[in-house]
């Protein structure tokens, strides 16, 4: 059943219109992920998932409820949140960050640290920095920390706001093949928010193109959008003309090298 | 024998006295000075209000709050209950301010993750805000903490004994000994208290300590 946007908008108090007339829904154990320009509501619609945020008109319901008709405290403690850089508790040392969730739904301490240290090893980290504290690790190191934290309650929802938005380009793509990896063995239903649209293209089963005002631009799987731009700001964003995008085949000794547009070769076909 | 030397168990007591007038004011300053601030931070038109007659109060002078407290409360004027509150009075107006700042200091990136994974509004002030705020409000209680226990002396005018017991009687006597203990005496007490709250401070923020020093084992 996953999580349903039906029809919602979000006008802020001071006029400004986030979203107009937002739907789509996200099949449970799915990744949704929503791109767009900065200013385009994408942190406006995730934040109505775990009621940060209620929209102005319309409603969103998790496995066909409404969410608000779910205490706000249980609901955000039922969904991972993985924030943008910046987002752990600096004073408290890494695995008591990842414990947070579990502690404040009343695990006992001990079993919590137990899972949260088998958690950061599953996220790529070393066991022996549990005892830093934040400031003491990496932007990347810290990343891995914040998925964990989101993961260590075990929930069904999973919501990323630029997650790898601050990490350098290897790092990023090392953060994206552990999640890729961890999502194949876990199945969440994840809503994701990036403004880098070969991130929203590895990571997205279904791929949202916002523009100004919540407005979608184009929405379907990365191969869809890819095949068929649905207009010029598509085009734009994804960079439909560039050359990198616009692949062909070349026959060399009997083998299909494909090259782009620069004629640079970017594999070989199987 | 110099005047220290035959009144030493006077100096002792007079110490002990002003150690106790000041700690509970500055304490009742601290914790009502959150409250404020917290207001303050939460609502700011109410809090610019507040401030500002908090610090309309910072500029009542001693001797006349000193005065008139005891009238309004009903507290007997020579007692130590009159002096820790006017104490207190004066702490808070130093303070309440400083603690809206420090609760404006707490990164709004922090507050808003811990809000969405799940903790309560209460939960939020004692597991994130207060915590964070921590480092800005110790510079404040420092400088009240120092303040309160110079102010404790104006207390000996109206007949409440501590260390400026000290000034006032070595005036009138026109003995300098005891006038310069009472003002060292004073001030070793400020610096003592001032060592006993960066210490403090530092236990209770161990995050800045370490990342501080930039340790990485
Ligand atoms: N609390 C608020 N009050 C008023 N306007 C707001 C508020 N939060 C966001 N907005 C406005 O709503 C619009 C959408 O904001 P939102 O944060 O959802 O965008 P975004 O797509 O996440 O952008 P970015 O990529 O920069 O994070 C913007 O024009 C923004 O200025
Ligand atoms: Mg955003």
């Amino acid at each position: 059943m996953g999580i349903e946007f039906s029809g919602v908008s979000k006008t802020y108090p001071d006029g400004t219109e986030a979203v107009a007339e937002f739907s789509c829904s996200v099949p449970s154990h799915r990744t949704l992920a929503l791109v767009g320009t900065s200013g385009s509501g994408k942190t406006t619609l995730m934040r109505m998932v775990n009621r940060m945020i209620d929209p102005t008109t319309g409603t969103v319901l998790i496995d066909g409820s409404d969410v608000r008709d779910l205490d706000k405290v249980a609901l955000r403690r039922s969904i991972g949140y993985v924030p943008q850089a910046g987002g752990l508790l600096p004073h408290r040392k890494v695995i008591d960050n990842v414990t947070t969730v579990p502690v404040l739904c009343g695990t006992p301490k001990a079993q919590a640290r137990a899972d949260a240290l088998e958690l950061l090893a599953k996220v790529g980290l070393d066991p022996s920095l549990a005892k830093r504290y934040p400031g003491q690790l990496s932007g990347g190191q810290q990343q891995r920390v914040a998925v964990a934290r989101a993961l260590a309650a075990d929930p069904n929802i999973l919501l990323m706001d630029e997650p790898f938005g601050a990490v350098d380009p290897i790092v990023r793509r090392d953060l994206q093949d552990q999640l890729l990896a961890l999502q194949s063995e876990l199945g969440k239903t994840i809503v994701l928010v990036t403004h880098d649209i070969d991130e929203a293209f590895r990571l997205g089963d279904q791929v949202i193109i916002l523009r100004t005002g919540g407005i979608i631009a184009q929405s379907g799987s990365p191969q869809e959008i890819v095949a068929a731009p649905a207009n010029d700001f598509v085009r734009d964003f994804i960079g439909a003309d560039r050359a990198e995008r616009t692949l062909r085949t070349v026959d060399l000794d009997g083998r299909q090298v494909v090259v782009d547009g620069d004629d640079r070769p970017v594999g070989v076909l199987s | 024998m110099t005047w220290f030397e035959l009144n030493q168990d006077l100096v002792w007591d007079l110490l002990g006295r002003h150690a106790r007038l000041a700690i509970p004011a500055v304490l009742i300053s601290v914790v009502i000075a959150i409250v404020l601030g917290r207001i303050a931070w939460r609502w700011p038109r109410v809090g610019s209000v507040v401030l500002g007659i908090s610090s309309l109060l910072y500029s009542v002078p001693a001797l006349p709050l000193l005065i008139v407290i005891p009238v309004i409360l009903s507290v007997p004027l020579r007692s130590e209950t009159n002096l820790v509150i006017a104490l207190s009075v004066y702490g808070t107006a130093l303070l309440a301010g400083t603690a809206a700042d420090a609760f404006r200091s707490v990164d709004i990136r922090v507050r808003e993750a811990a809000e969405a994974m799940g903790h309560s509004p209460t939960g939020i002030f004692w597991r994130v805000d207060l915590p964070l705020s921590l480092p800005v409000l110790l510079s404040g209680i420092r400088v009240v903490a120092v303040s309160t226990v110079s102010l404790v002396t104006i207390g000996a005018l109206v007949g409440i004994s501590s260390l400026g017991s000290l000034l006032t009687d070595g005036f009138q006597r026109n003995i300098r000994e005891e006038v310069a203990i009472g003002v060292v005496g004073t001030m070793l007490l400020a610096m003592a208290l001032d060592l006993l709250i960066v210490a403090l401070g530092a236990v209770l923020t161990p995050w800045q300590q370490r990342t501080k020093a930039g340790a990485t084992t």
